[in-house]
């Protein structure tokens, strides 16, 4: 297989313990070049350690794994030199300016001076920070730090560009103008790598995703596959009122395919949300669409953000 | 070893870019240490001090401060400035996500300490040609030899660094490391004269007293075997704990 084929990452058995703490549980999975490709867990659930196994920081303690085309372990600085990361929470060089910050990552990633200063002032342009080229990091708003660290991210032109919780303790805002940014990367046909906890996020930006749950892998699929898979179009919540969920589970009856009990609701999954609904009619109850939510509630009985 | 001579030379680089916004501040201090120096230590404690040689107390003193200074300058480079940027600021992690590896850190930030040594035992070394006790074709040499006590601190620095969880821990490295050999190192007095043997040869175990012995041979401009001994015993240190650092920094950068 030409390396132009082969899958962007391809990863079997690969496994990660720190000592007897197991981070990630020997996972397999394959992402397919020019997709977006998510993993969608809570915190804690490996997808970071996952993220630094592809961008090869952390040596997996099993298992093989290629990385577009190239082996990892022996073909590391090549592999690096393919990717872009923009690592979770933000790492920028604070004893650096705005335009130095990529100054000094397209050094690393071999750009002779003058295309290094093209393509850093090209990237700011982008990431509409121009304006403060010359302005010290510490400086710069969360948003801004964040768009900065995907354009550094980009400086070495890479094949694929791992995204470790882009988005999580930004605001809804800010929120939107970056995955505006990660769209317009995707139709330029960039593979993204992206994790998050964030269900929306999941749902907006991938074209499939993993379920990853305490170092495993839950599922796998398209966000509508699994959503169609594991939930119903519809889905009811019936907030507890100091009565036992069993009582509500009892009264939802055989119109339900599925109920999850949480800490202070009960999720019901029906064909027939509107008949389901009626049998509550004097209580509080909220109908909305199916979710990636619903997918990891019902296969680990646990929400994504607690 | 994975080293890329052109990401070492980025990571330098890195380092560089930092120095340009930071010089202007932390320049003109370093032209001042050394009179001051020369002046308390030289003129006022040396107009008391007769030395059995008959050499004047400020002619003795000076190769041995030139050393101290690319000491200083080396070990803060890879110790404060090195945890810093390993941990609080998080800078390797991020070069380690580029073609950059561990070992081009390693040998980056070593070249940069070496850098530091010689722009800081460089400035003391011009004030001391200046005041006219070290002639200046015994400059040219000792340049060499600072980047030489450079490079050693460097990597003894480094290789500290490396094992390092708390920033406090360095109090311990310049106290009870640092000072002692600043003291005993024979700069400020022969430690051969006043001490018993098994001081003297313990003396001669520590990195200092072999780069001041060479900073005040190439002063004097002559040289003996102990010379060469101590020229080696640089080199094998800066190799050897270079290596220890390298082979720390892979396992805890990459975990």
């Amino acid at each position: 297989m030409s390396a132009l084929e082969s899958p962007a990452v391809s990863a079997s058995g690969l496994a990660k313990r720190y000592g007897d703490v197991v981070a990630v549980a020997g996972i397999d999975f394959e992402v397919r070049r020019g997709e977006c490709f998510g993993f969608l867990g809570p915190n804690g659930a490996g997808k970071t350690t996952t993220m630094r196994m592809i961008y090869r920081t952390a040596p997996p303690t099993a298992g093989t794994l290629s990385v577009l085309g190239l082996r990892a372990g022996p073909d590391d600085r090549a592999i690096k030199g393919l990717l872009g990361v923009v690592p979770q929470g933000d790492n920028l060089d604070e004893d650096l300016t705005v335009i130095e910050n990529l100054l000094v990552y397209a050094r690393f990633h071999g750009l002779a001076e003058r295309r290094a200063r093209q393509r850093a002032e090209e990237l700011l342009r982008w990431v509409e920070l121009d304006g403060r080229r010359d302005a010290r990091v510490v400086t710069l708003s969360g948003g801004m730090k964040r768009r900065l660290t995907i354009a550094r991210g980009l400086v070495g032109d890479p094949k694929m560009l791992v995204l470790d919780e882009p988005t999580t303790g930004l605001d809804p805002q800010v929120r939107h103008l970056i995955w505006q940014h990660v769209t317009a990367l995707k139709a330029r046909g960039v593979t993204l790598l992206l994790t998050t906890h964030y269900m929306e996020e999941a749902e907006r930006l991938c074209d499939r995703l993993v379920v990853m749950d305490r170092g495993r892998i839950v599922a796998c699929g398209a966000p509508r596959d699994l959503i169609a898979a594991h939930a119903t179009p519809e889905v009811i919540e019936v907030f507890l009122d100091g009565e036992a969920s069993a009582d509500i589970a009892a009264a939802a009856g055989a119109l339900c395919e599925r109920k999850v009990v949480t800490a202070d609701r009960v999720v019901l999954y029906a064909r027939d949300p509107g008949a389901v609904a009626s049998r509550f009619a004097t209580r509080h109850v909220t109908r909305r669409p199916g979710t990636l939510e619903d997918v990891f509630l019902n296969l680990t009985g646990r929400r994504l953000e607690e | 070893m994975n080293l890329s001579l052109r990401c070492a030379v980025a990571v330098w680089q890195r380092n560089l870019t930092v120095y340009r916004h930071t010089y202007k501040l932390n320049l003109v201090p370093n032209f001042f240490e050394p009179v001051f120096y020369l002046l308390a230590m030289g003129v006022g404690l040396g107009s008391y001090v007769t030395l059995g040689s008959g050499e004047p107390y400020l002619h003795f003193l000076a190769p041995g401060l030139v050393a101290a200074a690319a000491m200083n300058g080396a070990t803060f480079e890879t110790t404060y400035n090195s945890f810093v940027r390993m941990t609080f600021q998080r800078t390797y992690e991020g070069m380690l996500t580029t073609p950059v590896s561990v070992d081009d850190i390693v040998v980056g930030e070593l070249l940069w300490a070496v850098t530091r040594a010689i722009i800081y035992g460089g400035i003391f070394l011009v004030m001391v040609v200046l005041f006219g006790l070290i002639p200046p074709a015994a400059a040219l040499l000792a340049l060499p030899v600072v980047a030489l006590c450079g490079a050693m601190f460097a990597a003894l620095g480094q290789a500290f660094t490396a094992y390092v969880k708390n920033i406090e821990m360095y109090s311990w490295y310049y106290t009870m490391f640092l000072t002692p050999l600043f003291l005993f190192s024979g700069i400020f007095f022969p430690i051969e004269e006043r001490f018993p043997p098994w001081a003297v040869k313990l003396a001669w175990l520590t990195p200092l007293y072999h780069a001041a012995g060479l900073m005040r041979a190439v002063a004097a401009g002559s040289f003996a075997v102990s010379d060469g001994v101590s020229l080696a015993y640089c080199v094998a240190v800066t190799v050897l704990l270079g290596a220890v650092a390298l082979r720390t920094l892979r396992g805890r950068l990459l975990n």
